[in-house]
């Protein structure tokens, strides 16, 4: 039974694709020439819509795949510092969020692990947490810039900045609500403090840990590509910006397409992690 | 005539463009004439010694015609050795430093920054320099004042407004060559295309690229020259060029006066046509420029000479009518502009449709001299004063030296034994106001629409 509900979830999810791809297909039907006669010399210095009088179109779906194929085939040449293959920004942008996240991560999860031990704390510096939290990556840009003074880096902070804060309150929130009981079988057991951190409260806390830590990769990813819009150079961010500067849609569809199936693969790695430590009550 | 024209002819004036017999018949030729660098380096030097020797040019043409070009030359070089001079600059010091970052902003005003990579212009004088495309003008001035570039492609207001603190701490910030005059243009949606009197444009929102640029400069100009108040009545706001298409496309905007090759983009696309070329505002007028932090200046003499020197024959290189599709088929690719060829090569050779249907001609729709006129810094401080961008009173004659050419060519004179010349500023008109850069104050208080 769970078999063949697999296979119809499959089957209406490529019913939905196709349906998808037929309206994409449908809406960038070309349409007919307003402008019968024009002037061939005027019409060889534009593109093919603009001399028949129109905005240039949205790519069709042919199109698209074509590119995406161009683009697959060749993921890693190297044609100057400002023209790199599509595998090339997409480590570059992997390399940046890794980074960032594993110094969030080393920050976050000892921070919240005392902020979640002391009450005291907690509630002291909620105002603070609460008030940084849904500050939007671009902001923290141009002061990332003017004080860091590296782009490079600037973009680092900004992934790190961003999530911080998910694995901080998960991470404090988690520690928080482990159950009495088992903190007061460890008092009843003398337990010190250093084996009642790693043997009871963070198996404990880490289910919590993780949920964190996976809201924070999808976070991070979603924050590199505005990142590295704005200061350029490389990355996938800079791919999309540079094709926008060309106005090549096909290209631009392309790295969306991609950048979605990297932060799919980001999150599924965290989703196996965060099996690994669940437990049952 | 411009920096490589020969100073001993007395058919050309040296210090205001379109002369008797013009840049426009004899100027291709003469350029061609001038085969080598070694030429233009000695025309450099040459036209530095002759204007400090004659502060008035029409006393230096009355002269040459009296005795001659050979015998004024012979003169010349017994109280300059020439010769020796130009040596001098054509070698230069060894660079410090030679693998070098240069940022740049993908529009064709940087056509000579970039070209210098591919065309070898850097290679030439030993330097490995890495071109990088930079996303913003605010982007570009933090990497700069960061020193991630050595070097950078900026708007020319910025360097005055970076030294003078207007949108970031003061930094001294020097401008030794402009990159590019003419080349832009005001480019209006299809649906406007019966509204071509500016006074119809009231209501209209406007794109120009930074706060602190020639367009936004020249397009309030043109706005209250029709008398549209620029604050008032229309709104301007800062969008990078590479959204600016895409805005107009998307009715965000009417229309933008932007570099190249956006309105040549804007057509290419038929999202909208060309109004007017900047050109016709102000033939002449500077745009971009090639900036460089004092610091740089001073602590890498040897290194900025080799970069200014790339930068000054990637810059005559590119003025030559002859060179511009060789130069638009280098520059085009994905590492550099990004754009189609046909869209680059329409604003450099300046035949293009001009979005109504109609084929257009103007060699000089952009055009490639690199001497920064301080009249040039006079002007822009005279609108920045006037729109309110700074406040108070203003030293033009002083800023203007210390961030234009002035540091520069004086700096390499001096090093070269001479005497630095006394004027290095001329007169012009924008939309036939004519503008003296030794009365500003005067100026700014002509202008009926102004702030403050």
């Amino acid at each position: 039974m769970a078999s063949s509900l697999t296979l119809r979830a499959g089957l209406l999810s490529l019913l939905i694709f196709a349906a998808f791809i037929g309206a994409w297909q449908w809406a960038t039907l070309p349409t007919a020439g307003v402008a019968g006669n024009v002037d061939p010399e005027y019409a060889a210095l534009v593109s093919g819509a603009a001399a028949q009088g129109a905005k240039s179109a949205f790519p069709t779906p042919a199109d698209v795949a074509a590119t995406l194929w161009g683009h697959l085939k060749d993921p890693f040449y190297v044609r100057g510092a400002n023209d790199q293959g599509v595998g090339i920004q997409l480590a570059y942008s992997l390399g940046r969020v890794i980074v960032g996240y594993l110094l969030a991560a080393a920050v976050a999860i000892p921070l919240g692990f005392l902020i979640g031990m002391s009450p005291l704390t907690y509630r002291a510096l909620d105002p603070f947490i609460q008030i940084l939290k849904p500050i939007s990556p671009l902001a923290w840009m141009p002061l990332a810039l003017y004080t860091i003074k590296d782009s490079g880096i600037s973009a680092i902070f900004v992934i790190f900045i961003c999530s911080l804060w998910p694995m901080l309150i998960n991470t404090a929130f988690g520690v928080a609500s482990v159950r009495k009981e088992w903190l007061n079988v460890a008092a009843t057991l003398e337990v010190g403090a250093f084996r009642k951190a790693f043997l009871v409260i963070l198996p404990a806390a880490a289910p919590t840990i993780m949920t964190g830590m996976r809201i924070s990769i999808g976070i991070a990813w979603l924050v590199i590509v505005a990142a590295e819009m704005l200061v350029g150079g490389t990355g996938i961010g800079y791919f999309v910006w540079n094709e926008w500067n060309n106005l090549s849609i096909g290209n631009i569809i392309t790295a969306i397409l991609l950048i979605g199936l990297v932060g799919m693969a980001l999150d599924l790695a965290l989703a196996r992690a965060a099996r690994l430590v669940a437990y049952r009550e | 005539m411009t920096t490589f024209d020969d100073p001993f002819d007395a058919r050309y004036r040296l210090r205001s463009r379109g002369c008797s017999c013009g840049q426009h018949g004899s100027e291709a030729e003469h350029a061609a004439a001038q085969a080598s660098e070694d030429a233009r380096a000695t025309r450099v030097v040459e036209g530095a010694v002759m204007r400090a020797l004659f502060p008035h040019d029409a006393t230096r043409r009355a002269f040459l015609s009296a005795v001659g070009a050979g015998t004024a030359f012979a003169a010349v070089n017994a109280l300059f050795p020439l010769a020796s001079a130009t040596e001098v600059f054509a070698q230069g010091a060894k660079p410090e430093k030679t693998d070098l970052k240069v940022g740049f902003i993908p529009i064709t005003c940087a056509t000579p920054i970039i070209m210098a990579k591919p065309m070898g212009f850097y290679e030439k004088q030993g330097l490995n320099v890495e071109v990088v495309k930079t996303a913003g003008w605010a982007v570009i001035r933090d990497k700069a004042i960061n020193k991630e570039y050595d070097a950078a492609h900026m708007l020319s207001p910025m360097p005055l407004a970076i030294s003078m603190g207007v949108g970031s701490n003061p930094i001294p910030w020097t401008m030794p060559a402009v990159e590019n005059v003419n080349g832009q243009a005001i480019t209006l949606a299809v649906k406007h295309k019966d509204k071509r009197d500016p006074k119809d444009w009231k209501g209209m929102k406007f794109a120009v690229p930074f706060d602190y640029s020639m367009h936004n400069y020249l397009l309030r100009y043109y706005l209250a020259e029709a008398g549209i108040d620029p604050d008032r009545d229309v709104q301007i706001r800062a969008v990078p060029p590479p959204e600016m298409v895409a805005n107009l496309r998307a009715d965000n905007i009417d229309g933008f006066l932007a570099p190249d090759p956006v309105n040549q983009r804007a057509v290419y696309d038929g999202v909208g046509f060309i109004h007017m070329l900047s050109k016709e505002m102000w033939d002449g007028h500077p745009c971009c420029a090639f900036s460089a932090s004092k610091q740089f200046v001073t602590e890498m003499p040897g290194t900025y000479q080799a970069l200014l020197k790339a930068i000054i024959e990637a810059t005559a290189f590119a003025q030559k009518a002859e060179n511009r599709k060789e130069i638009a088929a280098a520059i085009a690719p994905t590492n550099y502009l990004n754009q189609p060829v046909t869209v680059v090569e329409q604003v450099l050779t300046g035949t293009y449709a001009d979005g109504l249907g109609g084929v257009k001609k103007d060699p000089n729709r952009i055009a490639f001299d690199p001497f920064p006129w301080e009249s040039f810094a006079v002007w822009i401080l005279t609108q920045m004063k006037r729109w309110g961008q700074i406040k108070g009173d203003v030293d033009y004659a002083k800023v203007a030296n210390d961030v234009f050419l002035a540091t520069d060519a004086k700096r390499l004179m001096a090093e070269a034994g001479l005497t630095p010349p006394e004027t290095t500023t001329k007169t012009f008109s924008v939309m036939g106001k004519p503008f003296d850069p030794t009365k500003p104050d005067e100026y700014v208080a002509s202008f009926a629409i102004k702030r403050g």
